[in-house]
């Protein structure tokens, strides 16, 4: 038997060998620029596994928010704007109830994309030590899936406001506007779990957390009432939640009643959690991948 | 030096060292003490030992992905704490657990793994054409890894690993867990890499591995090397030609052991048989015979790498 190596007709050799390379096809400008930022790479992993499941994630972010604003917005909402007690200011339910819910959506999007793939990817499936052993560093590996959640909360918000403009809460210039909202609130939870869930040892934590923690905040950031309807004791604590801060940013750029100041304040709270998020998911992400 | 740059080794580890950190309260772990070793290039050097003695840890620090505790460590004449990603550029990497995703194709496996090394699009369809060939795996290239056998799988990852055409190729414990013929298989593709000249370096507890595909090796045991050549050259030096194992009924075997010594050159008591070392199998049996023990069973056999080990740290490689 030869030892040469299966060849492809005409071709290189099967097998690469050192100083033996074949001809390099020529690289196109998307090549150039996947080669200049190794997150690219990683960003187009995510992509490459959304393609399978893109369709029933569309549709969900549809129904979702349709089936939502249609029970709780228009049929819970008449009655509530019936007994009109003043704490909306005039604002119909639906107006009130839309953006909250969006931005709610954009939390539970945050968890759902920053904490199980997270887990899995650093665990079982393996796809972070697999990138890991090529030139891809952890900080790469990271910002590129970070770019991938933004990605999903920015397409998820993008629908949910498609309806929302639907239902006649928003214009289109509004909803535009109000992506910018939508995006912060979902990676100032995003980041942080991500610097979490790549610890973590157990889904079982990450399935708690969901309970305990982002089940309540849902409840009671002013997604459904106002927080002026808590108790006294219970309105700084709401007022805390990062949920509170994403819901009253994206409510009042929706319906255009934020102030300037108080804008400020959520975006800066927001951006902190985004930031101090990221840097603790890139020692995390290289402890974890480089032991 | 005499010889140029060619003879420099590919890698170079002094008094390499790896701590890890202390799980809760207890101690730190010291899972490398300290060993040196140098792998030319085109050589197949092997790491032997029983799990827990710091092969996995090795490799990891070769691969640039676990930072080096203590001593030098020269990677393709790079320090893997400052060119990480530059060694990793040039090194093929096998995993001891795959991490192959199940849930895309064997040729999206390919694809995505040569994106990330920054290889153009046109160029990682290309060879992962040809790496499917060298896995034999055409037949199921747009098959979920889902469907496939761990010998497939294990393929897979190997051609996965030569998607950079890398210099160095690491395999941890490339065969444990397949049956033989898929194991033969892997050994023969192996095989031809090493005569395509990449540099293999491999982990392994399987002797018959380590004498297939070697041409030297460490025997490494609790974090240290205890031994290091040839496996031909480990046998003569630590070990007899052959070896004579007996059997004896459960509570006979201890009282022989004492007198069986003059047998062979030594004799080891494992729990369920006696290892008596000679070069000379079937005269050391006589003389077993002469001393009127009757062993169940008698069977001679060449002295291999399991011997060698048991030789040098008192236990068998396979607990």
């Amino acid at each position: 038997m030869t030892t040469a190596l299966p060849t492809t007709a005409g071709g290189p050799p099967a097998v690469p060998s050192p100083g033996d390379r074949a001809p390099r096809p020529a690289a196109g400008p998307l090549d150039s620029l996947v080669a200049a930022v190794p997150a690219l790479r990683e960003f187009g992993y995510w992509m490459r596994r959304y393609r399978r499941v893109w369709r029933g994630s569309v549709v969900i972010s549809v129904v979702n928010p349709l089936l939502f604003l249609t029970a709780l917005g228009a049929g819970l909402g008449k009655l509530v704007d019936a007994h009109h007690s003043g704490h909306l200011a005039g604002t119909p339910y639906l107006h009130f109830l839309a953006p909250g819910l969006l931005a709610a959506s954009a939390m539970q999007n945050g968890f759902v994309e920053g904490a199980f793939p997270v887990f899995q990817s650093a665990r079982a499936r393996g796809n972070y030590p697999a990138a890991a052993a090529t030139p891809m560093r952890p900080g790469d590996i990271l910002a590129g899936h970070l770019l991938f959640v933004a990605f999903r909360i920015l397409l998820s918000g993008a629908l949910f406001l498609a309806v929302v403009a639907a239902f006649g809460v928003v214009g289109p210039l509004r909803a535009l506007l109000t992506a910018g909202p939508v995006l912060l609130t979902g990676l100032a939870f995003a980041a942080p779990l991500m610097a979490w869930a790549v610890t973590v040892d157990r889904q079982s934590r990450l399935n708690g957390l969901y309970r305990f923690l982002v089940m309540p905040l849902y409840m009671f950031s002013g997604t459904f009432f106002p927080i002026g309807q808590l108790p006294s004791w219970a309105r700084p604590i709401a007022e805390c939640s990062p949920l509170y801060q994403g819901v009253a940013l994206t409510r009042g750029t929706a319906l255009g009643t934020v102030h300037p100041g108080a804008a400020t304040v959520h975006i800066v709270y927001l951006l902190v959690l985004v930031a101090a998020g990221t840097v603790c998911a890139c020692r995390g992400y290289t402890r974890r991948l480089h032991r | 030096m005499t010889q140029g740059g060619a003879a420099a080794p590919l890698i170079e580890a002094a008094g390499l060292r790896k701590v890890h950190a202390p799980r809760g309260q207890g101690a730190p772990t010291e899972a490398v003490a300290g060993i040196d070793f140098r792998v030319r290039r085109g050589e197949a050097f092997g790491f032997l030992g029983p799990n827990g003695a710091g092969k996995s840890t090795t490799m990891r620090m070769i691969a640039a992905v676990s930072p080096v505790s203590g001593g030098t460590l020269r990677v393709l004449g790079m320090d893997p704490a400052v060119q990480g990603a530059e060694i990793r550029a040039r090194l093929g990497s096998v995993p001891q657990d795959d991490t192959l995703d199940t849930e895309l194709t064997v040729r999206e496996n390919l694809l995505v793994y040569g994106r990330y090394f920054g290889l153009p699009r046109a160029v990682v369809r290309e060879r992962a054409l040809r790496l499917l060939e060298f896995a034999r795996l055409e037949d199921k290239a747009d098959e979920q890894v889902e469907a496939l056998s761990g010998g497939m799988r294990r393929r897979l990852t190997i051609a996965r690993s030569l998607v950079n055409e890398p210099e160095i190729l690491l395999l941890d414990e490339p065969t444990t867990g397949l049956d033989p013929q898929a194991r033969h298989l892997l050994w023969e593709r192996l095989f031809r890499l090493k005569q395509q000249g990449v540099t293999l370096l491999l982990t392994t507890h399987y002797m018959d591995e380590a004498e297939q595909l070697c041409d030297r090796i460490v025997v490494m045991d609790q974090g240290r090397i205890v031994a290091e050549g040839s496996p031909a050259e480990l046998i003569t030096r630590h070990c007899t030609r052959e070896v004579l194992e007996l059997r004896f009924a459960a509570d006979e075997q201890a009282g022989h052991a004492q007198r069986l010594v003059a047998a062979g050159e030594r004799v080891e008591a494992l729990p369920d048989r006696l290892l008596v070392y000679a070069d000379d199998g079937e005269s050391a049996l006589a003389a077993v015979h002469a001393t009127g023990a009757q062993p169940l069973t008698a069977l001679v056999r060449r002295a291999g790498l399991e011997d060698v080990f048991l030789i040098l740290t008192g236990r068998t490689l396979v607990d």
